[in-house]
């Protein structure tokens, strides 16, 4: 897959973008999970291939879309994303709930019914007090979200505040009638979706109320993790105890074995599956090897559009990012052109100039930092960008760009560094393995002035993007879960947050309209990035792979390829 | 000075060595000489001036004759070649992916080519081959400065001195050279390195020349502290202790000398080994760092180039073939002038 190395969120696009499938003859546009399972297939070992490995491997910390994509066929909450082909794969549906729920008290009380019989990796019973731990654990091991997503259940301030102990008054059980209550402390209606992602996967209570690092925890997937040694490989089997209850939520898999195997480089990875060594490359492909994919290997090469931004956070805390005329400096100065050459050129990437991707909600067309302005990106203005730098006084700074050590990243960062050094800083690179260099740049305790990072959306709501990235309540100083990388937190700002998020529980039209208001007035008058491209996604499979299909929320459903 | 007893000069060059008007020829002079007929040792010395000559003119080939700057992306550069503006970063003709120009084989316009940030990396290998032989030559000389006072200081005054210096090397010898180059590189080179006025910023090149130098200060210190040793057993050394010559005067004037053609001859040695691990440790991404250039670097630019663009990678590599070579034949004819009896190299 391309670029995804390090990537938090799968994302994907509004059904106006869709998704582009290019190529790939004898690959079904089929639901993925409804169509009925076809047994000759099932068996064999699938090999994917990535540079490094994406990190702990707990689904309630993990924030990356990696594993975020293995989770998929490995957990479930109580609801998910439907697991079929296209821009049907938004919907939600239940999963280990019998149905939706049942919303009351105007929005603000959710109440599932757990289905009964299904059972862990473990052989344990999923029971409503496992539902109850999951999301009071989901607190404790300071999941990444808890103080911008699950804090609206009543009681989950208190735990974001004091997680030893969290109680989670909001969330009721009842096990004699096998049902789960979510109360809410306001109306929130992105709650249904933030339930579907892998954050709220239902795990068993005993579960230590830690990080589990390399540890495996049990699941109650079509699959579960069997080893993980984040140097070596990663390797997923059948779950002994799983049973299909719903295709769409969970269908039965077919290799009977994923391997994911770690430590070589893209360029290897390239080769191997080119040569049948292997089934698919996690990493974003290498900018000289795509005329090569694209032409001997056209079958086995799929495009995708995705609504995700690359883009470089400035911390809005320290020098010389602290300095707004320093951040628009580089704003005007970095040449986004480059930035899609460096991709893979303009069939793979669009450049942009706001936070919310090209056709996303809420997204509206402005570039306020290229030559000219306008509402098209002109290019780069580097006489203005040195004037900026003067006249912030930060001239001569020394600055360090963080960025992962993929090809891609590696290329991308080394020509930033470049641009800062020629406005007038003294620039260098700092390149660190994906396996941490995301929850390193997060922590204000490293001092990271600049880095290169992506986001790709949980959800397709303009807050997953603003809020998540630049509000107040996803900044955590010290810690490694504080998705708002540029540390940027404005009462103002904030303020229009809410009231957009407010209003899209009544009027989502208008809340779009805010949202786009909001976005023009980071960018114009705060600056705290530099949105670079939106990226589409190629998938490179080996020939021997069938069944190939594609989640616009998830992506490849990795446990859906037939390898036999 | 005292008897010069360099092993080197052993009884039959001194037999052989042509008596002149003004008395036998030197041992010095004589080794000199039987270093000049050493036909592939002047071979290698040719290359090796050859080279360093290439390299420091990088500024002039690249400032007035190619006009390139070798350590700025050029993504979006063109260049005027064969009657045509061509993109020094071009789209493939399936629209996907981009691939930096190939080598033009004109001197003066990307004569290899572009690497992927568009940089001409014929100016980068020369500036890359300044930078290699820096480090290589300069951390080569601490290296043996430093190994010389040791294996001078523990030789020759035995004792506690000898069992301190020796542990200090025991230790440092304990480590595998590139595990402990890359550790040390990997806290200092990013970090920068700072002990009380010192300051040393992260990136420069002092710091992978300082690394090298003490990594392999243990390799030369043990062998001159075994040769400092039997030296002291000698008659002379005992007469001038017997005449009641200070210990300064001892090492400088009797000691040192004839432990000199030793130290010549693993120098040319010490600069490929230190060369080399320059490259490995730039290679990996610990040593010299971008966007300054050194070979180690520029093939591991052209790794992800390795299909399309081979010369990226395989020029630093056959750079380095070749210095490298040189410098190993150079060391070689060193030993058979200076030490034909040393086994130098077994030690390293």
């Amino acid at each position: 897959m391309l670029k995804f190395k390090s990537t938090r969120k799968l994302g994907v696009v509004t059904s106006a973008l869709a998704l582009t499938l290019t190529g790939l003859a004898g690959f079904s546009a089929s639901p993925a999970g409804a169509s009925s399972y076809q047994k000759a297939h099932a068996g064999g070992t699938l090999t994917l291939l990535a540079s490094t490995a994406g990190g702990t491997l707990d689904p309630q910390v993990n924030y990356t879309l990696q594993y975020w994509q293995l989770y998929q066929a490995t957990y479930d909450g109580l609801v998910t994303f439907q697991k079929v082909n296209g821009p049907a794969s938004f919907t939600v549906v239940p999963d280990l709930a019998t149905s939706l729920p049942k919303i009351t008290n105007g929005g603000k009380t959710y109440t599932f019914t757990l289905r009964k019989g299904v059972k862990f990796s473990n052989g344990q019973t999923v029971t409503v007090n496992d539902v109850k731990a999951s999301f009071i654990r989901l607190f404790k091991v300071s999941n990444p979200n808890s103080g911008s997503w699950y804090n609206a259940i009543t009681g989950g301030d208190a735990c974001v505040a004091t997680p030893a102990t969290c109680t989670l008054s909001g969330l009721v059980v009842n096990a004699a009638t096998n049902t789960v209550t979510f109360n809410l402390a306001k109306v929130d209606p992105e709650f249904i979706d933030q339930l579907a992602v892998p954050f709220a996967a239902i795990l068993p209570a005993g579960t230590p109320t830690k990080d589990e690092g390399s540890t495996p925890v049990p699941g109650t997937g079509a699959y579960t993790f069997q080893s993980y040694n984040p140097n070596s490989s990663l390797v997923m089997v059948r779950n002994p105890y799983f049973k299909v209850w719903n295709a769409k939520a969970q269908p039965q898999g077919y290799p009977n074995k994923i391997v994911e195997n770690f430590g070589s480089t893209v360029e290897s990875e390239v080769t191997a599956v080119e040569n049948g060594q292997a089934d698919w490359v996690f990493d974003p492909l290498p900018a000289d090897r795509l005329g090569e994919i694209s032409t001997k290997y056209a079958s086995q090469l799929q495009v995708h559009q995705l609504t995700a931004d690359w883009y470089v956070p400035m911390n809005t805390n320290i020098a010389p990012f602290n300095n707004l005329k320093a951040r628009q400096a580089v704003n005007y100065a970095i040449n986004k052109n480059n930035i899609v050459k460096l991709y893979g050129g303009s069939r793979l990437a669009n450049t942009t100039c706001t936070i919310l991707p090209k056709g996303f909600p809420g997204h509206t067309s402005f570039c306020g930092y290229t030559k000219g302005g306008g509402s098209k990106y002109n290019g780069p203005d580097i006489a203005k960008a040195k004037a900026l730098v003067a006249a912030s006084g930060t001239k001569g700074a020394v600055v360090k760009l963080v960025a992962t050590n993929d090809a891609v990243n590696a290329s991308v960062a080394q020509y930033i560094v470049s641009v800062l050094n020629q406005i007038g800083y003294k620039a260098s690179v700092v390149l660190q393995s994906a396996n941490i260099q995301f929850n390193y740049i997060q922590n204000t305790n490293n001092k990271v002035q600049i880095s290169l990072t992506q986001w790709f959306q949980d959800y397709p709501a303009a807050s997953d993007f603003i809020n998540i990235l630049l509000g107040c309540s996803t900044f955590h100083p010290g810690s490694d879960n504080s998705i708002n990388i540029a540390g940027f937190c404005n009462s103002g700002v904030d303020a229009q947050i809410k009231a957009a998020e407010t209003l899209s529980i009544t009027n989502p039209t208008a809340a779009n309209v805010k949202w786009g208001q909001i976005d023009k007035n980071l960018m114009t008058n705060f600056a705290p990035w530099v949105p670079l491209i939106n990226p589409k996604l190629t998938d490179f499979v080996s020939s021997r792979v069938g069944n190939y299909k594609f989640s616009l929320e998830f992506y490849m459903y990795v446990d859906q390829l037939w390898v036999k | 000075m005292g008897e010069v007893v360099p092993s080197a000069v052993d009884n039959t060059t001194a037999a052989i060595a042509p008596a002149t008007a003004r008395g036998p020829e030197s041992p010095w002079r004589s080794s000199l000489r039987q270093l000049r007929r050493n036909k592939a040792s002047m071979a290698a010395l040719g290359v090796l001036i050859f080279v360093t000559l290439i390299c420091l003119c990088a500024p002039l080939y690249a400032n007035d004759w190619a006009h390139v700057n070798a350590f700025s992306s050029n993504i979006s550069g063109r260049i005027f070649l064969n009657g045509h503006w061509r993109s020094v970063i071009q789209a493939n003709s399936s629209g996907y992916g981009e691939s930096p120009i190939g080598p033009t084989w004109h001197i003066s316009n990307y004569f290899l080519g572009a690497d992927s940030q568009g940089r001409d990396v014929f100016a980068r290998l020369l500036y890359g081959g300044r930078d290699s032989l820096l480090i290589g030559t300069a951390s080569a000389l601490i290296c043996v400065f430093f190994a010389t006072i040791s294996g001078l200081a523990a030789g020759y005054f035995g004792g506690v001195i000898d069992w301190i210096v020796s542990r200090l090397l025991d230790i440092t010898w304990a480590f595998p050279v590139y595990l402990l180059a890359i550790s040390l590189s990997v806290i200092l080179v990013t970090s920068g390195f700072s002990v009380g006025p010192i300051h040393v910023q992260a990136g420069s090149l002092l710091l992978p020349i300082i690394i090298i130098a003490l990594i392999y200060v243990p390799y030369v210190a043990r062998p001159l502290r075994g040769i400092v040793m039997t030296l002291k057993e000698r008659e002379f050394i005992q007469a001038a202790i017997g005449s009641g010559a200070s210990d300064w005067r001892i090492l400088r004037k009797e000691i040192l000398p004839n432990v000199a053609p030793s130290i010549i001859v693993f120098f040319p040695l010490m600069v490929a080994f230190n060369m080399l691990t320059e490259s490995a440790l730039s290679f990996l991404g610990v040593g010299v760092q971008p966007p300054n250039a050194s070979w180690g670097t520029i093939i591991n630019d052209g790794l992800e180039l390795l299909y399309t663009r081979p010369w990226v990678a395989m020029a630093p590599g056959l750079m380095i073939v070749i210095t490298a070579g040189a410098l190993n034949l150079l060391g070689d004819g060193f030993r058979d002038a200076f030490d034909p009896k040393a086994k130098l190299r077994g030690s390293i």
